[in-house]
């Protein structure tokens, strides 16, 4: 198959994109897509599509910020997309939280949690998604659903305090 | 346990799945950082040498993972990395990393671990067939032996912490390799990809992220990885590919029934070239290889040694190649090489046109 922008070589960077809800196949040499900027070396991710829109933004900021730990800056993030070290999330929290709740629709952990950590961490996740469920089912208008995931979360926090409670003594 | 003794097994990534073809192969991959390091991209070389020293007694502690082995990424040439990537043990990410990234696998390759990728960790299970639950729950009980002595990067709020934004949460990546000739034939893959990509999952070519997908093979997996929980992403994962195969035995019969012949064809040609090309990329081949599986699982054609034809899929990629024929091949030589490869293997496996339909 050959280049859909050159017509000369073959075509060897192929990428899938739903635009607008329909499915648009584009084929492209490695030097064509080299030049409308896709990096064809690395994977190609949401976060650069992501950071790519939101980049002017980033930019426009003054201050070029880094992470006091592992001294990434914020700018190394705008062009790798990928962050230096686990602090980095605290550091560049007020402009990563809002990106990951656009790629994951949601802000909120649940599933696993590490065993070492403590119940005050794993209620936050489980309480997090029950009261998620809560409002849908206070919406829905189930009130005896809506009953029992209250009392699952009452006794998530019974749970949580009871545990920090025997650690401090 | 060595690059070359890994020939000797078919793979688990291609092998033959489920009786009907349509499932190839199911993972499930967690993403895992230590608390106190840098990401590997940005620790540097002495950095990342410490934390594989670190982490290593444990991920080889697991007893999930015995019997295991370790090759570490500066010990392996190109041809040996090229080999591990085609087995979907590592990635092409790893393969370009040097000291401080191995590679700690079962020996049967079901279960690899990808130390200093993108992560410090990336555990991964794979098993033959439509079972994705498995694989999560084989790795997840893998990542619960290392938890024990090392302490991941994790904030109540976006669960476990990842290099890339993109994975963090439960750092789970479940995916499916489905062969669906039938609903490419029939032209109705893309309303289905489309509808796939609206309920937050991703379809991919046969080598993952930004690759085509070639031989008709597509991987569907979660694009999402926080806020929902590890069995809620299995779930839906697993209910969209049953209704693939759904869609793809209901494409398959209806193309047996209204296009009979054009179905015949296209394995009658399959075949045909592949038992007498002698040039052959590794793109035709595939292509080539879909028409033949096509055949084989609806009756066209028969063998007696279906592992013959299916390992071919893996057989016939540049790198397996040039390790079979012991020496490195320029791309041209490869061609010659790939097309007596299966014109060798095709013959040994007896594969023939099925004799009821042959006189239409």
């Amino acid at each position: 198959m050959l280049c859909e922008s050159c017509n000369e070589h073959e075509a060897t960077v192929h990428l899938t994109q739903v635009v607008d809800g329909s499915v648009k196949k584009v084929h492209l040499c490695e030097d064509c897509a080299a030049k409308s900027g896709l990096d064809v070396h690395g994977p190609i991710s949401i976060t650069d599509i992501l950071l790519g829109m939101g980049g002017g933004k980033i930019d426009a900021m003054a201050e070029d910020r880094s992470c006091a730990r592992c001294h990434l800056r914020r700018s190394d993030f705008k062009k790798t997309g990928r962050l230096g070290c686990p602090s980095c999330y605290e550091t560049f929290g007020t402009e990563l939280l809002p990106m990951i709740k656009a790629m994951h629709r949601r802000e909120q952990h649940s599933g696993k949690v590490p065993s070492s950590e403590s119940m005050t961490v794993k209620m936050t996740a489980e309480v997090a998604i029950l009261q998620q469920q809560l409002e849908q089912a206070v919406a829905a208008e189930d009130y005896e659903k809506a009953a029992r995931l209250r009392d699952a979360i009452a006794e998530w926090r019974a749970k949580a305090a009871a545990d920090s409670e025997a650690e401090q003594k | 346990m060595t690059v070359d003794e890994l020939l000797k097994q078919p793979g688990v990534w291609l092998a033959p799945g489920a009786s009907d073809g349509i499932v190839v192969s199911s993972r499930a991959r967690l993403a895992r950082n230590l608390k106190d390091a840098a990401f590997p991209g940005w620790a540097g070389e002495e950095e990342c040498e410490r934390i594989l020293a670190d982490i290593q007694p444990a991920i080889e502690k697991s007893p999930a993972l015995q019997p295991s082995f370790v090759l570490p990424m500066n010990t392996l040439d190109d041809l040996d990395k090229q080999i591990l990537f085609e087995r979907h043990l590592i990635s092409r990410e790893h393969a370009g990393r040097g000291r401080g990234s191995a590679l700690v696998a079962r020996e049967d390759e079901s279960i690899a671990i990808m130390v200093n990728e993108e992560d410090h960790l990336r555990l991964q299970a794979i098993r033959p067939g439509l079972s994705v639950r498995e694989a999560w729950q084989t790795i997840d009980a893998v990542d619960s032996d290392i938890e024990k002595s090392v302490r991941y990067a994790f904030s109540p709020k976006l669960g476990y912490l990842t290099a890339c934004p993109t994975n963090v949460g439960t750092g789970l990546r479940a995916s499916v390799m489905v062969h669906v000739p039938g609903l490419v034939l029939m032209n109705e893959i893309n309303p289905i990809i489309k509808g796939i990509s609206k309920i937050g999952l991703a379809v991919r070519g046969l080598w993952g992220e930004g690759t085509e997908a070639i031989g008709n093979m597509f991987q569907i997996s979660n694009q999402i990885s926080l806020g929902e929980k590890e069995e809620k992403i299995v779930a839906s994962i697993e209910q969209i590919v049953l209704e693939i195969v759904e869609h793809e035995k209901n494409a398959r019969q209806r193309l047996m029934e209204k296009k009979g012949s054009v179905v015949r064809d296209h394995v009658g040609r399959a075949f045909g070239i592949l038992s007498n090309a002698h040039i052959l990329s590794s793109k035709e081949a595939l292509d080539l290889l879909s028409g033949l599986r096509l055949g084989l699982d609806i009756g066209i054609l028969k063998t007696k040694k279906r592992q013959a034809v299916d390992s071919l899929l893996l057989t016939t990629q540049p790198g397996h190649l040039q390790k079979m024929q012991a020496r490195r091949l320029r791309p041209k030589d490869r061609d010659l090489a790939r097309a007596r490869h299966v014109r060798g293997e095709l013959l040994r496996a007896g594969l023939a046109i099925a004799d009821e339909k042959r006189g239409e």
